[in-house]
């Protein structure tokens, strides 16, 4: 059964940005692409328990504020050391102004 | 400020896989939630900016000098003259490499990530550390900053072991580390304490790039004897001794003499103001205290990192000299007491340090 949550407004985030969004004891980070799409995963790094909305958003790249580890945040696939593990990503849609993404 | 505790001095157990290893894990104090100054997120955004143009000026400066003072180098082989060009290029090869496989570590010095790899691949080469091991260590050197059994690149260990420290200023043990490093990895072998730190998917790379090494090292040493002259190992691998000096003066004052197994890096971290040529060479890693809050700032924005945060943090020593002239008392004190260190007094605009994290460190000092 799909379970949408709104996360935030669009005009929360900048483009090419990230933001953290806190649900149900879980964190995720929600980006803004450069093309004004948006996407969502998890909210902490693989590597280490640091949030990635701290980090910096370079195109489709997060990169972790701790260690530079870097990331697809459209597709969560780890980009190399330091980081190794993919990232869980979250179908996201918009809708009427609100940025809304799909828990299980 | 000094410090120091009131109880009998702790003998600290380095060891990665010892004692103090599983009392930080067990404490928390490895992988723990740091200290960060506020800085709003539009700023941040800002000074993480990534770009290309200063350090391709700085990487064609320092290897189109490398190049010239080599070659004037060469060309006076034989007479004194040579040796001005030969210790500006082994402080070159052998200091600013440095820096230049820190930042390229970071991956914050290029906006190119192909420009990064290559400079740190050839950094690393200069100052002799595999560049496999070195990006995990230094991973794990950010995240357990000077926590004991935790950080593999603590320079300066207590009780303080003056001999090696004068020494390393010629690169001498550091060197003899790095080539049975290289040996043992080029030989099959990734010890136990690099494994707690490289995953072992990474490991087979240790060994492929110790392998690649030992080959030129070993050509460079082969020419050598082919001309019956150190000339060649003059160009590649002893600079790594002769020119050292550099990076080990401003390394030391990274976090030498200050607090261990803090989560604070106004604690255990120091800024010293430099001259603009040590700052060349050194790529702006006198800002250490704002580097390690937040590694994501480029070398080129540090300073403007530093004018942003300074209010929250420790007074900058404001030279090499001063560094030296508090931190070596603070060695010779902790000959004698392991437990001493220097604690850094805050301006009254910072946030205080969060005694509930620090309360054993910093209650117990005698100040």
């Amino acid at each position: 059964m799909s379970n949408w949550v709104e996360a935030c407004t669009s005009d929360d985030i900048d483009e090419e940005d990230v933001m953290r969004f806190d649900h149900d004891g879980r964190t995720f980070a929600i980006y803004r692409s450069p093309e004004d799409e948006f996407f969502a995963t998890d909210g902490l790094c693989t590597h280490e328990h640091i949030h990635l909305a701290d980090g910096l958003v370079m195109d489709e790249i997060i990169e972790c504020p701790k260690h530079n580890g870097r990331f697809n945040y459209k597709t969560g696939q780890a980009k190399g050391a330091p980081v190794c593990v993919n990232l869980r990503t979250y179908p996201v849609k918009v809708e009427s102004g609100k940025v809304l993404i799909q828990l299980g | 400020m000094n410090t120091a505790s009131l109880a009998a001095p702790t003998k600290r157990d380095y060891s990665l896989i010892g004692r103090d290893s599983r009392l930080a894990v067990e404490s928390g104090l490895a992988a723990a939630e740091w200290y960060h100054t506020d800085i709003p997120r539009k700023q941040m955004k800002e000074l993480m900016k990534r770009s290309d143009g200063p350090a391709i000026r700085d990487t064609i400066i320092w290897l189109g000098s490398m190049t010239i003072l080599a070659g004037l180098g060469i060309y006076f082989w034989g007479s004194w003259l040579c040796m001005p060009f030969f210790l500006a290029y082994g402080v070159l090869y052998g200091s600013a490499s440095d820096s230049r496989w820190h930042e390229c570590g970071h991956g914050t010095a290029f906006k190119t990530r192909w420009m990064n790899d290559a400079v740190y691949e050839i950094a690393c080469f200069m100052i002799m550390r595999n560049p496999i091991t070195w990006r995990w260590s230094h991973t794990r050197h950010h995240t357990d900053t000077v926590i004991v059994g935790r950080d593999p690149e603590i320079a300066v260990m207590r009780p303080p072991d003056l001999l090696r420290l004068v020494l390393n200023f010629f690169g001498i043990l550091d060197a003899w580390h790095a080539m049975t490093d290289l040996v043992r990895n080029a030989s099959g072998i990734v010890s136990a304490g690099e494994k707690t730190f490289i995953p072992e998917q990474e490991q087979p790379k240790v060994i492929l790039v110790a392998r690649i090494w030992a080959a030129i090292y070993l050509a460079t040493i082969a020419l050598s004897i082919y001309m019956g002259s150190i000339l060649p190992l003059m160009i590649i691998g002893l600079p790594r001794l002769y020119g050292a000096w550099h990076h080990v003066m401003t390394g030391l004052l990274q976090h030498g003499g200050l607090a261990d197994n803090v989560i604070d890096h106004r604690l255990n971290s120091r800024t010293v103001y430099m001259n603009p040529v040590s700052r060349f060479i050194y790529w702006n890693m006198n800002y250490h205290v704002e580097h390690h809050m937040f590694p994501m700032v480029p070398y080129h924005a540090l300073p403007q990192l530093h004018a942003m945060t300074k209010h929250d943090l420790p007074a900058p020593n404001p030279s090499i000299l001063s560094g030296y002239r508090e931190m070596i008392p603070a060695f010779i004190r902790q000959l004698r007491n392991e437990d001493y260190f220097l604690k850094r007094k805050l301006p009254a605009t910072a946030k205080p340090y969060r005694e509930a994290f620090h309360n054993e460190t910093l209650a117990s000092a005698a100040e």
